[in-house]
């Protein structure tokens, strides 16, 4: 029983990966071109933006709040930190674009952060209505113009990969914005476990009012939540262009749900408190193999969106439901317990 | 008011001339106090008397206007929620203040941890320290569970836990036994008396007399912002203490009106059950009867009371009403019986907190007060509101204020206001008085006796021993899901209920 339990995790996780392979298994049967080490290292590459933005939302979920203006947050940075060597210093090293997309992510973050927590106003109407500002003030000052070339420092890291092999059916590579995702993972599960900042996030998730109490200094825990935000999803944003080779800033926003969905599924609860690297990770995965190979049937892209809105309203109704029948559950007295204690006591 | 002789020990924490305003109005006058080494300090006092106020000031959460805190010889004129956690004070508030979403041990070392300015979690390695504070308590807790999984009472322990490990000397208790049972409290005063043996000063904040004094050493009472008195415990009882809480004498005595046992029965209840929560359960209820349900936690007394409404409904059995049976699968099956309900916990469960008064009276009974055309008939809802209002002398400044302005006393009259004007043939009430301060109690009680003697029947779950001597014509005993005892009459006493109810 009680290895059972460790297996399932904490927040399903367990579950998340059977669920996993049940798909991967069912794919390999349909179509014996799905277990490659090429598939592999493609959903790899095609979750890696995913998984940046899903980390940053994680956070976000597990101190209690909500943040959809993640999306906006990154293009503006990269965009804008691309555009700007493009159109004046085309010789700027990668380093310095990047650190210059990632102050512009945490300078937008610190503005959600500060209008959250200094008024205390929801999170998800904050984030709305930045995402609009966001994005209407990159158009107006920024440019909406679609760069094809990005900077070459830019450029070479396009074509950069880690792992290189030739396997039956073809290359297969790992680029090297995989392994900045699997880094950053490893890094926010590393804050989120092992850190006194992280174990605050689930503090104040679980319960501002008594975290307050408990001496966590909830305003600016919150408002570091944010800055964090704006630096991931400033690193997604560069990955984004990296990989894509190109610089369009019509793109990312409008795809929230996908990552929302994903954190969702991965377990982490809504309602502040709950969630795990492990479990987004698993989360991401499902939903780039569900998008996948629901494309591999035959089903049009269409329905993708409807299947993954699906996804996070059955891993919403997951955890209401598991919520709601805690809420029953009868505690009894132990009087053994009780009386043995007071018995010591007498005697 | 006058100070206590000094004695040889040297206090842990004194409260100099404090004085806070909110607004206009002055929560706190002048109020000092000193806290011993190994004593248990009662704090009694009305709800709105300032007790919660001046915690909140001991633990930093609030800022004086003026007076100091003195911790050690230490005085601080401005504390803030960290200094005075490494000062040694805890607080463990009604609502525990844990973390539902986090286990056992990292609840109780996480403040700790906060405390300390600790940058990093090592769960491995504070897990020893919560193993030893729950060890050396002789506790049975389990440190990987989540808190939000445990009972009231575990969470409680927990909370206790979680004060020792930052070496705790001055431990404040808000109403630590509103929660629990008969036996729970007996667990939880064996532990405070360990406590007090490595020196630890505790101070209780209750409403509850017998219990206060079973395990003070010393009491402080509080009216209006002042402390009105203090001294040992021993000089005080139970009628002594309701006195100079509320300024007046406190009428407690057994009265209970006359019944007429021939007539049908309002509520009759046979062979209900539901499995895993009670077993075989029967009893009647007269026109002008209350009848009293206690037993300890988790005995199955609420879950017959959620079934007798439909919010958790019997597996199997017949409930009555005025002899003709009724199919009871729903609260709108109860509703439309004439059942009514007043839950355990009102805040969450009984009442609109934004709403006035007068919509929280109104809501249960619109149907009630329709017109020919089924629209509202306002001026019958005007006479209903005020009529209840006035009856039930709720202390507020008109039936236009917001529900949350009200003290517990009064939202629980609310709640009554709100189910009397359905005019119910049966009105179920779980913990009347959970919360309400002495004065308030003694009115309740008062308005239940009427009720029942406009005819209603009337049915109080309660562990309050003293309440239900106070007010029922019988008093019937659950214990692990079946009636274990029928007490009725003379027979009904606090001592008897206890004995029963620990059997």
């Amino acid at each position: 029983m009680q290895i059972l339990r460790r297996l399932r995790g904490k927040n399903n996780e367990g579950i998340l990966a059977l669920v996993l392979v049940a798909l991967i298994v069912t794919m390999s049967v349909l179509s014996p071109a799905f277990l490659t080490a090429g598939t592999a290292f493609s959903t790899l590459r095609s979750a890696t933006v995913p998984l940046i933005f899903a980390l940053a939302v994680l956070i976000v979920i597990v101190s209690g709040g909500i943040d959809v203006s993640f999306a906006a947050v990154a293009i503006f940075s990269a965009y804008t930190a691309v555009s700007f060597a493009i159109t004046m210093a085309p010789e700027l090293p990668a380093a310095v674009i990047i650190a210059m997309a990632i102050a512009i992510g945490a300078g937008l973050g610190l503005f959600n952060g500060l209008v959250i927590a200094r008024f205390r106003l929801p999170t998800l109407i904050v984030t709305l209505g930045t995402q609009g500002i966001f994005v209407g003030v990159m158009y107006t000052y920024v440019g909406a113009t679609y760069y094809a070339q990005l900077p070459p420092a830019l450029a070479a890291m396009s074509s950069m990969t880690v792992l290189d092999f030739s396997t039956g059916t073809g290359r297969a590579s790992l680029h090297v914005m995989a392994v900045v995702a699997i880094v950053l993972a490893v890094v926010v599960w590393w804050m989120l476990t092992r850190t006194m900042f992280g174990r605050s996030l689930y503090a104040i998730g679980g319960d501002v009012e008594a975290a307050r109490r408990a001496g966590f200094r909830v305003m600016r825990t919150q408002i570091l939540v944010y800055v964090l935000v704006g630096v991931l999803a400033a690193v997604a944003g560069i990955a984004h262009m990296v990989m894509g080779r190109s610089a369009n800033p019509q793109d990312l926003v409008g795809d929230e749900l996908d990552i929302i969905a994903a954190v969702v599924l991965g377990g982490a609860s809504i309602f502040g408190g709950r969630g795990s690297v492990i479990g987004t990770v698993l989360g991401v995965i499902l939903i780039q193999l569900i998008n996948n190979s629901l494309l591999l049937a035959g089903v049009p892209s269409a329905w993708l969106r409807a299947a993954v809105g699906l996804l996070l309203i059955v891993g919403v109704g997951v955890q209401a439901l598991s919520a709601r029948r805690k809420a029953r559950r009868v505690h009894t007295l132990d009087e053994d317990k009780s009386d043995r204690l007071v018995q010591e006591d007498v005697a | 008011m006058e100070s206590l002789p000094t004695q040889a020990p040297v206090p842990v924490l004194s409260v100099r001339g404090i004085t806070k305003r909110f607004g206009g109005v002055t929560a706190l006058a002048g109020v000092s106090l000193e806290l011993l080494p190994g004593e248990v300090h009662c704090l009694a006092g009305e709800n709105g008397c300032g007790k919660s106020t001046l915690i909140k000031i001991i633990s930093g959460v609030e800022r004086p206007d003026a007076g100091e805190v003195i911790i050690d010889g230490v005085s601080h004129s401005r504390m803030n929620a960290t200094a005075a956690i490494t000062g040694g004070v805890q607080v463990i508030y009604q609502d525990f203040s844990l973390f539902p979403n986090l286990s056992v041990a990292e609840n109780i070392v996480l403040t700790a941890e906060v405390a300390g300015r600790q940058r990093f979690y090592r769960a491995r390695a504070v897990r020893p320290k919560a193993q030893s504070i729950v060890e050396e308590l002789g506790l049975d807790l389990d440190l990987d569970a989540e808190v939000g999984d445990l009972s009231v009472a575990d969470k409680q322990l927990t909370a206790i836990c979680r004060a020792l490990v930052n070496d705790a000397r001055v431990i404040i208790m808000d109403e630590p036994t509103t929660a629990l049972t008969h036996s729970e409290v007996a667990r939880l005063f064996t532990i405070v008396e360990r406590l007090r043996s490595r020196g630890v000063a505790l101070v209780f904040v209750s409403h509850k007399l017998e219990e206060v004094l079973a395990i003070s050493q010393r009491v402080t009472i509080m009216r209006s912002g002042r402390v009105v008195t203090s001294g040992l415990a021993t000089e005080f009882d139970r009628r002594s203490i309701a006195q100079h809480m509320t300024g007046t004498e406190l009428d407690e005595a057994r009265i209970v009106g006359p019944i007429n046992a021939d007539a049908e029965p309002r509520l009759t209840v046979s062979h209900l059950d539901l499995p895993g929560a009670f077993h075989d359960v029967s009893f009647t209820v007269a026109p002008g009867e209350i009848v009293g349900v206690t037993g300890l936690l988790g005995s199955g007394r609420t879950e017959i009371a959620e079934a007798i409404f439909g919010a958790r409904p019997a597996a199997s059995g017949d409930i009555l009403v005025d002899g003709r049976p009724v199919s009871i699968r729903s609260i709108p099956d109860a509703v439309a019986a004439g059942i009514g309900y007043v839950p355990e916990d009102r805040l969450s469960q009984g009442l609109f907190l934004e709403n006035s008064i007068a919509d929280n009276i109104i809501a249960g009974s619109l149907d009630r007060h329709r017109n020919r055309w089924r629209g509202l008939d306002g001026a019958r809802i005007r006479s209903t509101i005020s009529r209840l209002f006035a009856s039930l002398s709720i202390k507020a400044p008109s039936a236009d204020a917001p529900v949350r302005s009200l003290s517990g006393g009064n939202a629980q009259r609310v709640v009554l206001a709100k189910w009397l004007a359905t005019d119910p043939k049966v009105l179920v009430l779980n913990g009347p008085t959970v919360g309400v301060d002495v004065g308030s109690k003694s009115q309740i009680l008062e308005l239940l006796r009427q009720a029942a003697a406009s005819g209603m029947g009337i049915v109080v779950i309660s562990d309050d021993a003293p309440e239900l001597v106070s007010c029922c014509h019988r008093v019937l005993v659950v214990a692990r899901g079946r009636i274990a005892d029928e007490l009725r009459g003379d027979a009904i006493s606090a001592e008897s209920i206890h004995e029963r109810m620990a059997a």
